[in-house]
């Protein structure tokens, strides 16, 4: 579904992701998984148009359509903007939830389907319920007033509502109690069950490999590893350096 | 909850509308016979400062797009409507209607640039913008320079002006509900956020501008068509300041606010004109003690919506919502 190759980015003089390239299928949770700087919500940022690549033979396929680069034997060079991905069904729940706080959850929903033309039905503001209840209880209270984890899902809810393919997801248990980030992860496994893709990019590991099909390991902008998520969670390496034994 | 559902009902929204325009050019009309010329030009700058105010709220204070150049738009608003009227002998409405579209242009082709830049930078462009703008007129010949455009038409009515006041105000309160306007609404909120939904922010963020601009160029048309004469200095920074005072005082993006924060800042100069030489000083302490005990201005976080529907069901139940 989504294929990136060769990615390299820069902030300013300074190189973030020194070429990388990942496949996503359809149908999959893949974790990125990383200590801090090296380069995961970079790379989600890229993907979904925020940020652009630094090289112009950097590529991003998206459902067999280029978002950013130059195809096999075409001579059209594309970057798309981010809200024309959106719109391709690509959803990004940023870093740090980032809902709208002056603005009531309804709102808030409501602008996650403004990349769809028309008003959303019931049948869109159920999807989202059905997987979030207690937003429907908080339905008029302003986003700011929410607690953390009701924050999460409602940014997650806010990029449901776009009805996308695939979603990125950055960092979902940030900040969170662990009580609470069980409850996102077992969402989050019913959001891909419910056939939507997933792109996670997680601090932690544990949790990220436990419900993921594979997983890539990011080093200061280069990926070291990368595999089934159980042969990751069983790798020597892997186990020191992010799982802590 | 009959009342509400009234409200949502376009049907009701359209009579409304027109009820309201009709009344509107009627009690101006009545009004503008009884009251004496001095209190009626008090109520002339007020509906002209109103119009740019809603404007630059739309940009400031909806969109969260700080501009300091809303002057420039007000005067080329003034003087291509001056030049309509003038040179061209086209009637005053059609002269307000090009004053703004021209404004409105210009607005847009100012946006395209401009508005890649955020906070402060775009602030010190817009005032850029502004200068160059004035000092464009300052050298033209059709605007006549320095000495300034002469011989406008005094077309300037109260009922025209308090008409077009409501119909600005419809028109904000339309867009602000509207799916255009909460995608503003959510670019000021958080831009990135907005960018990650799905919204054009360029897009949206230039047509504020231009509407917004609009508004600017209508109100320096019947500016120009109610002073008679316009220079260039008419135009300077001040009066960008002017007008950003009466959209922040009222409440950044809050309509309501907005109308109090014109009626305030252009009533409080003529109000305090017996204080004669003090009368700046204690209209500056005036700006002062009001955002010290009003940081957010007098009416922030308050939109029309609410403030019409909490007053149709006020003896039934308080509603909640908006800033405490």
């Amino acid at each position: 579904m989504l294929k990136l190759e060769n990615l390299e980015v820069c902030y300013g003089s300074i190189k973030a992701l020194h070429g990388i390239s990942l496949e996503v299928k359809t149908g999959e949770i893949v974790a990125l998984i990383g200590a801090n700087g090296a380069g995961k919500s970079t790379t989600l940022r890229t993907i979904s148009g925020l940020l652009k690549p630094s090289n112009k033979d950097s590529k991003i396929v998206f459902k067999e359509k280029y978002i950013y680069g130059t195809g096999e034997g075409s001579r059209k060079y594309e970057s798309m903007l981010p809200h024309k991905i959106v719109e391709m069904g690509l959803s990004h729940v940023p870093e740090g939830r980032r809902v709208f706080p002056e603005m009531s959850v309804y709102e808030n929903l409501l602008m996650g389907a403004h990349s769809r033309k028309g008003k959303p039905g019931q049948a869109d503001f159920d999807r989202v319920f059905h997987h979030f209840p207690r937003l429907k209880e908080r339905i008029k209270q302003m986003a700011g007033t929410l607690s953390g984890g009701e924050q999460q899902m409602l940014a997650m809810g806010r990029a449901l509502m776009a009805h996308p393919d695939l979603l990125l997801l950055d960092e979902p248990s940030m900040g969170l109690a662990p009580m609470l980030v069980e409850e996102i992860f077992h969402i989050i496994e019913d959001i891909n069950a419910a056939g939507t893709t997933i792109l996670l990019v997680e601090q932690n590991a544990h949790l990220a490999l436990e419900i993921s099909n594979r997983a890539y390991v990011l080093e200061t902008g280069e990926i070291v590893l990368e595999g089934r998520a159980q042969d990751l969670a069983q790798n020597e390496d892997i186990r020191k350096a992010y799982l802590g034994e | 909850m009959a009342m509400k559902k009234l409200l949502n009902n376009w049907f009701a929204q359209a009579l409304l509308f027109l009820l309201a325009l009709g009344l509107t050019a009627y009690v101006s009309q009545v009004i503008n016979d009884v009251l004496p010329p001095y209190v009626l030009i008090i109520g002339l700058f007020i509906g002209i400062n109103l119009i740019m105010a809603l404007g630059l709220n739309l940009i400031t204070g909806v969109t969260g797009q700080l501009s300091l150049g809303h002057a420039a738009f007000m005067s080329i608003g003034a003087y291509s409507s001056a030049i309509a009227t003038v040179n061209y002998h086209l009637p005053f409405l059609l002269g307000v209607l090009i004053g703004g579209l021209v404004a409105g242009l210009f607005g847009l082709i100012i946006g395209f640039p401009t508005l890649r830049l955020t906070g402060d930078y775009l602030a010190i462009a817009t005032l850029g913008f502004a200068e160059i703008v004035r000092v464009q007129f300052t050298n033209m010949k059709i605007t006549n320079g320095a000495i300034g455009f002469l011989g406008i038409q005094g077309s300037t009515t109260f009922p025209i002006v308090m008409t077009i006041v409501v119909l600005t105000i419809f028109a904000m309160v339309w867009l602000e509900n509207s799916r255009n306007g909460r995608a503003m609404l959510a670019i000021r909120e958080d831009e990135v956020a907005s960018s990650a939904v799905g919204i054009n922010t360029t897009l949206y963020k230039i047509q504020a501008f231009a509407i917004g601009a609009f508004c600017a160029g209508v109100g320096g048309a019947l500016f120009a068509h109610t002073t008679t004469f316009i220079q260039p200095t008419d135009f300077g920074f001040l009066k960008s300041v002017d007008i950003l005072s009466i959209v922040v005082l009222g409440g950044l993006g809050s309509i309501p606010g907005t109308i109090i924060g014109a009626i305030v800042l252009t009533a409080a100069p003529e109000a305090l004109r017996s204080l004669s030489n003090y009368r700046m000083m204690v209209y500056g302490l005036l700006l002062i003690v009001i955002m010290i005990f009003r940081p957010y201005g007098l009416l922030g976080g308050v939109n029309l919506r609410q403030v019409v529907r909490r007053a149709l069901m006020w003896p039934k139940k308080k509603q909640s919502g908006g800033r405490a």
